[in-house]
Parts: structure tokens; C-alpha cells; sequence
């Protein structure tokens, strides 16, 4: 079926409102996109990595969700939602469940790259019948800003500042979702919030609704962490896309398929020129790090562009 | 009618998990407790348990599994040793506080720094304080009563905790012995069902679990779980009650071997109480009057019941089998010492650790500290309340 904006958010809200995350956050977005791409008459167990958005959203005794919900640790989301589908199976069994539960786990980058990276490919080994979605922010924003390894090449982080003898990250983001898709899982994507939401809405109903794990890797900008005025949000998404930093692609069944290709794919700096976190990149003297920054991104379209034709 | 078998104490333990049938198993091998995961991975293949076997990538993972199983609204058991509770210690608390009565059976191993696979206590007595019931076993019989009678207290409506059934690594766990198995059928239904009032998995009600938990809740919510802690004492003797009743054999919070008139007195866990009750017999032969004070709930600790068995005695050893470098003692002379405070005549205590990293403890090395606690009745002199036993060393050795 179509994707139908209006008719999409006509559905009841199931990430209720009264949550505290900052304005201009990206991962209130995926709480409600994801949980709109469930059948509105479909269970789901929330399964969520300690970070900003469980220290935000469930906050005792209020919580903003309205479907079940679990935090363990940082680590762990992925090994809980093992221990829910081993539920789900169970009571099935027994008898004593009926209906499809689905389960949707989510993490940012510190929770699914780093410390939670064992667990998440432990899961998706055994084939558990998970969607885990990273909203992917590019540092560990909860602790207040220190890089990680999805922290892009010269970001400025907590723990990778600018400074006189340093220009900021010094390792490439590690690439993820590329990963996953190594798992052979029948779904892996990447996404991020751009125009109304058909490729968020549908990639996420496709990884929910699709049999056994699924991995949807969601860049999320943070106001905070990239310093971008609140509003321009969406500007980054686009940007991030349009100068195909953050491409939008799928692997379904080991198959790669490119979402969206730019007609014109623009410069990097159009992307990096909108955040903080990479001024000292536009000082005089630092216009290597842009030239790299592009050598980078390049070099890595290109790769997927081989893949995906 | 018990069943007359032989078996080694991680067979008793799958055994009894076989007849139970939880509903997930999160495994994850490490010696000397990985026979218990193996058993079982059987029992799954060969189809005698319906059970959810989950094979995880790590004992962190198991213990994970096991939360969101168990707060799905299932039955969840896993088993480790060592290092592999140290690496689930985050989520032990996690777990506990959550309110979730998971079932753990630890074969006690001695922890990492340097690696040993041998036994003593120092993994569960590094958990102790994480708010589990921790239940101790002295031989594979103890190991499977134990293991029956878990669910119902860590599932009492007033507790709720998770329980941790303690035996000792490659001492019980891989030694075979005779054993009197219950039938499945009494099992069950000594056991129960598990019914949960709130889970995940609820039809109607959804639930969240695992909050971020503010200045102004906290505390509260700490209470409540040192108030299930404290249930817990009741829970532990009302089950071993029914348990009594239902299969002849009877558990309380602590065993008293010989105590009536004793002078010199041991306070330890596990294994080491058969070898000590061997001793027991051959001195009281001798006209020795010697007891033994064995804990099997060191979770929640029996204070009031530990300083009542003590009370009439002259002097006490508290045996630790694990160093908790505390510069001063290990942890059940501690506890030990703190539960006799309150009594009137307070007894002489020293602590002996022994026993680290499976260095035997023979019934000659008992005798000994009885005879080093005879001595300090009859000179009045203590010297030194603080010894390590059996250990070689150029100094003079006191035990």
C-alpha cells in the first residue's frame, strides 16, 4: 500500500508527549515513527539501551510509552529482547499467547556500536526475531558529548577536541550498518528523517514485518553534540543525504538496493558547515581535513554503488 | 517413595531443572558449571523439557536473557562459576532490583587474578551484597533440595528477589554420589506454576519495566527490597517446612551439628560442614565437645539464629573460604561477628580462611582448629584472630 502521510499520523500516538528530550532531538522522532510503522493492532515490547532516550522517556513513576517496555543496562537491549522472544515462543507454546508480539529494540550509537555491539551481533546470530534501531547521533551525548566509533573523522568531541595540535576525531566512523548486513540477517537498513517520513515509515514497517532480525540504522542528529540551531534538524538530514554522507540504502536478503542517489551529489562542506563540532575544520590552515573528509565519503559512495547495482 | 540414584551435583541440579521445566534456559558454559547447560541442551534435544533453550554469546547475555524472560512472565534459570558471575554482576543488581525472581545456580569457583577453576567462595560472596537469596549446599543431595525449593521462595508475593543456589565446584559438582530423587509428577506439583501479576507479555495491561529512578523514589524502592530481603527468612523456613512435610527432609536457615553443649564451635558454608562433621564424631568419641554451625541462606543472612547457636559456646572459628581483603577477615566472620554483638556473653571468634582455590581442607585440618580453639580456651590467649590455613610459608605457621 501507498505511504499516506496524513493517514500515518492520523493513527493514535503510541510514544506519548511529556517526554524530556531536547528540542531538535531525532530520537523522539524514531520513537514515534517506528511505533507508527506497527499494525495498529499489534503488541510490541519495547526493548531500550540505557541512554538519552531511557533516562528521557521513562522517568518513575511516568513513562511515554504505552506498549510494554524494558531497560536493563547499556549493553544488554539486544540479549533482553533475546529473553522476550524466548518468552514469546514459550507462551505460545503453553498456550497462553495467541496474538503476534512484535519486538522493537532501540539504542544510540554508544549502546549499539560500542557496548552494545557484542550482544546486538550475538542476537542477530541466533536469528532472533527482533528489529533493533539505532538512532545514531554520532557520540555518546547521554555522558555529554565523548566520541565514539560512529563519531565521525574530526568531529570535535569531549574526548577528541579541537585543539592546537589536534583537529578533532582522529579514526573514521565505523561503519555499521555495512556489518550488519555481514550477519547475513534478512534486513539491514539505513535511513534518517527526511521529507515526510516514507523512507523512515517504511523501512522500519519492512524490518518489523519481516520474519527473524532486522537492523535499522537511523542517523539522528543531537542539537547538543553537532550544535545546530534546534530547527535545522531536518536541514541536516538532507544534507547528510544529499551529500551522501548518510545514504539511503536497504539489504534485503543479502541483495543491496540504493534508496535515493542525488542528481547532483554535493560537497561535504554542505553538510559539515551546518554544525559546530566541525568549525575548526573551516579554519585557515585545516582545509585538508574537508579535502579528506570528501576523499572519505567518495570513496565509500563508490563502494556502495557497487554493491548496490 | 524417593528414588534411589547416584549422580554427580550438576547432574542433580539439570536434574531438577528437567523436572521443574522452566521456561527459558539462557546458557553459556564455563567450568566447573557448564555440565549443567550440557545436561540439559539433552534433555531440549532429546525432547523431554519444552523448555526455550537460548545459547548466548556470554554469561552478561544470559543474565539479560533471563531479565526479559522472566519479566515477560516466564520462568528463567541459567548456570555459572566464577568469572562468568563476576561478568554478569552488573545485572545481577539490575535484576534484583527489578524485582525478578530468577533462578541462578552458581558452582562455586574460585575467581580470576590469577585464573583457578578450582573451588572456593569468592564469585557468590563477591554478589552477596546484590540482593539475591543466596542458598549453600553441602553435598549433591542439599544441591537438588535446594534447587526444588528456589522458585517458591524467590516467587513469594512478599520477596519477589532472585536466588542464587549455591554448591561447591568439582567437590559436589563433579563428585557422584548417592542421592534420593523426588518423582516429576510431586515435583510439579510441589513447585508450582509461575504467576506473575504484571508482565511484558500481559493480554490487557502493558508494563514498563526498568526505570530511571530519581532522589525522591529511590530510597523508597531500596526499602522495599531490603524489606523483601528480611521476607525472605520467612519464606525460605516456610517452604522448607512444606518441603519437610512433602518429602522428609528437613532444611532451615542454618544447621547445628552437635551444638547442645559444644565449647568449641566452626561457622562455615558448604562442603567443607561433611568434612567437619567426620571430625565432629571422631572428637566427640574423645569426650571433645565440638559443634558445627553450617549456613545454608547466607542471602538473607540468619544473624539472630547464628548468635542464638553460638551463645553457649566458648570459642568460635568462623571458617571463610574466600579472602575479601577487607585486611581484617572475609565476609562470613564479619557477618559473623556483627550477629553476636547483640548477645550477652559474646563468644572468643577468630577467622580461618581456608580452602582458596580449591586447596583441600583434609579432616586433619579441622582437628586443627578445634585444637587452636581448645588452646585459647584453656590459655585465655587469642593472638592472632586473622589466619589463613594450610598455606606454605617460611614463618611459623599457626594452623
Amino acid at each position: 500500500m501507498a505511504y499516506n502521510h496524513k493517514k500515518e499520523l492520523s493513527k493514535p500516538e503510541r510514544f506519548a508527549p511529556g517526554h524530556r528530550l531536547c528540542s531538535g532531538c531525532g530520537a523522539g522522532i524514531l520513537c514515534r515513527a517506528m511505533t507508527r510503522a506497527l499494525n495498529e493492532e499489534d503488541k510490541a515490547v519495547i526493548v531500550n539501551a540505557t541512554g538519552c532516550l531511557e533516562v528521557s522517556s521513562f522517568l518513575y513513576p511516568y513513562t511515554s510509552w504505552t506498549d510494554s517496555y524494558i531497560h536493563g543496562a547499556f549493553e544488554n537491549a539486544s540479549a533482553i529482547g533475546s529473553g522476550v522472544e524466548a518468552a514469546i515462543k514459550m507462551k505460545k507454546k503453553k498456550g497462553e499467547l495467541d496474538k503476534d508480539v512484535k519486538i522493537l529494540v532501540i539504542g544510540g550509537d554508544g549502546g549499539t556500536y560500542d557496548i552494545g555491539f557484542q550482544s546486538l551481533s550475538g542476537a542477530m546470530e541466533r536469528g532472533t526475531d527482533m528489529t533493533y534501531f539505532c538512532y545514531d547521533n554520532e557520540a555518546y551525548m547521554n555522558t555529554g558529548i565523548q566520541r565514539s566509533s560512529s563519531t565521525p573523522r574530526f568531529a570535535n568531541a569531549t574526548t577528541t577536541p579541537a585543539g592546537t595540535q589536534s583537529v578533532g576525531k582522529v579514526q573514521n566512523k565505523k561503519d555499521l550498518t555495512e556489518i550488519m548486513a555481514a550477519h547475513q540477517i534478512p534486513y539491514v537498513a539505513q535511513t534518517t528523517y527526511i521529507g515526510n517520513m516514507k523512507d523512515l515509515h517504511e523501512k522500519a514497517q519492512r524490518a518489523i514485518y519481516t520474519p527473524g532480525p532486522a537492523f535499522v540504522n537511523v542517523m539522528s542528529p543531537c542539537p547538543r553534540g553537532w550544535q545546530y540551531p534546534t530547527e535545522d534538524l531536518a536541514l541536516l538530514c538532507k544534507m547528510a543525504v544529499e551529500t551522501c554522507v548518510w545514504p539511503l540504502y536497504e539489504v534485503i536478503e543479502g541483495q543491496w538496493y540504493l534508496n535515493y542517489e542525488p542528481k547532483r551529489k554535493l560537497p561535504v562542506e554542505e553538510f559539515m558547515k551546518l554544525q559546530g563540532r566541525f568549525r575548526h575544520c573551516f579554519k585557515a590552515g585545516n582545509e585538508w581535513t574537508i579535502e579528506e573528509a570528501q576523499r572519505y565519503v567518495d570513496e565509500k559512495w563508490e563502494t556502495l554503488l557497487s554493491k548496490a547495482r | 517413595m524417593s528414588i534411589k540414584d547416584r549422580m554427580s551435583g550438576n547432574e542433580a541440579v539439570a536434574y531438577a531443572m528437567k523436572q521443574i521445566e522452566p521456561d527459558v534456559f539462557a546458557a553459556f558454559p564455563i567450568t566447573p558449571s557448564t555440565e549443567i547447560p550440557q545436561y540439559f541442551a539433552q534433555y531440549v534435544a532429546d525432547g523431554k523439557v519444552a523448555t526455550e533453550f537460548v545459547t548466548v554469546e556470554s554469561e552478561h547475555s544470559s543474565m539479560s536473557a533471563c531479565m526479559g524472560a522472566q519479566a515477560a512472565g516466564c520462568r528463567a534459570v541459567t548456570a555459572t562459576s566464577s568469572a562468568g558471575l563476576a561478568f554478569m554482576y552488573e545485572m545481577l543488581y539490575v535484576v534484583a532490583s527489578s524485582r525478578l525472581p530468577v533462578t541462578l545456580a552458581c558452582v562455586n569457583r574460585a575467581l580470576t587474578g590469577p585464573i583457578n577453576i578450582n573451588n572456593d567462595h569468592s564469585d557468590s560472596m563477591g554478589a552477596r551484597d546484590s540482593g539475591w537469596i543466596q542458598l549453600y549446599a553441602e553435598n549433591n543431595q542439599e544441591a537438588y533440595d535446594n534447587y526444588l525449593q528456589a522458585m517458591r521462595i524467590a516467587e513469594t508475593a512478599d520477596v519477589r528477589l532472585p536466588i542464587m543456589v549455591c554448591q561447591d565446584g568439582f567437590i559436589t559438582s563433579h563428585a557422584v554420589e548417592n542421592i534420593l530423587l523426588e518423582s516429576d509428577e510431586k515435583v510439579k506439583n510441589f513447585v508450582g506454576t509461575y504467576c506473575p501479576e504484571n508482565y511484558l507479555l500481559h493480554p490487557e495491561v502493558p508494563l514498563a519495566v526498568g526505570p530511571y529512578d530519581t532522589c525522591p523514589y529511590y530510597m523508597e524502592h531500596k526499602v522495599q527490597q531490603a524489606q523483601a530481603m528480611k521476607n525472605a527468612k520467612r519464606a525460605i523456613l516456610d517452604v522448607a517446612a512444606d518441603f519437610e512435610k512433602t518429602f522428609g527432609r528437613h532444611y532451615g536457615l542454618i544447621e547445628e551439628y552437635q551444638m547442645e553443649d559444644a565449647e568449641a564451635a566452626l561457622v562455615l558454608i558448604g562442603s567443607t560442614a561433611g568434612t567437619a562433621k567426620a571430625c565432629i564424631d571422631a572428637m566427640r568419641m574423645e569426650g571433645k565437645r565440638v559443634g558445627l554451625v553450617k549456613i545454608r541462606s547466607f542471602r538473607p543472612f540468619p544473624a539472630e539464629e547464628i548468635a542464638a547457636a553460638l551463645s553457649g559456646v566458648k570459642a568460635v572459628a568462623v571458617m571463610d573460604k574466600s579472602e575479601g581483603f577487607s585486611g581484617c577477615g572475609g565476609p562470613v566472620y564479619a557477618e559473623t561477628a556483627a550477629a553476636c554483638m547483640g548477645s550477652s556473653v559474646y563468644p572468643v571468634m577468630i577467622d580461618v580462611v581456608y580452602g582458596l582455590g580449591g586447596r583441600d581442607c583434609r579432616v586433619e585440618d579441622i582437628r586443627r582448629v578445634y585444637t587452636h580453639l581448645f588452646h585459647i580456651i584453656e590459655t585465655g590467649e587469642v593472638k592472632e584472630r586473622y589466619l589463613h590455613m594450610g598455606q606454605r610459608s617460611n614463618q611459623k605457621e599457626v594452623l
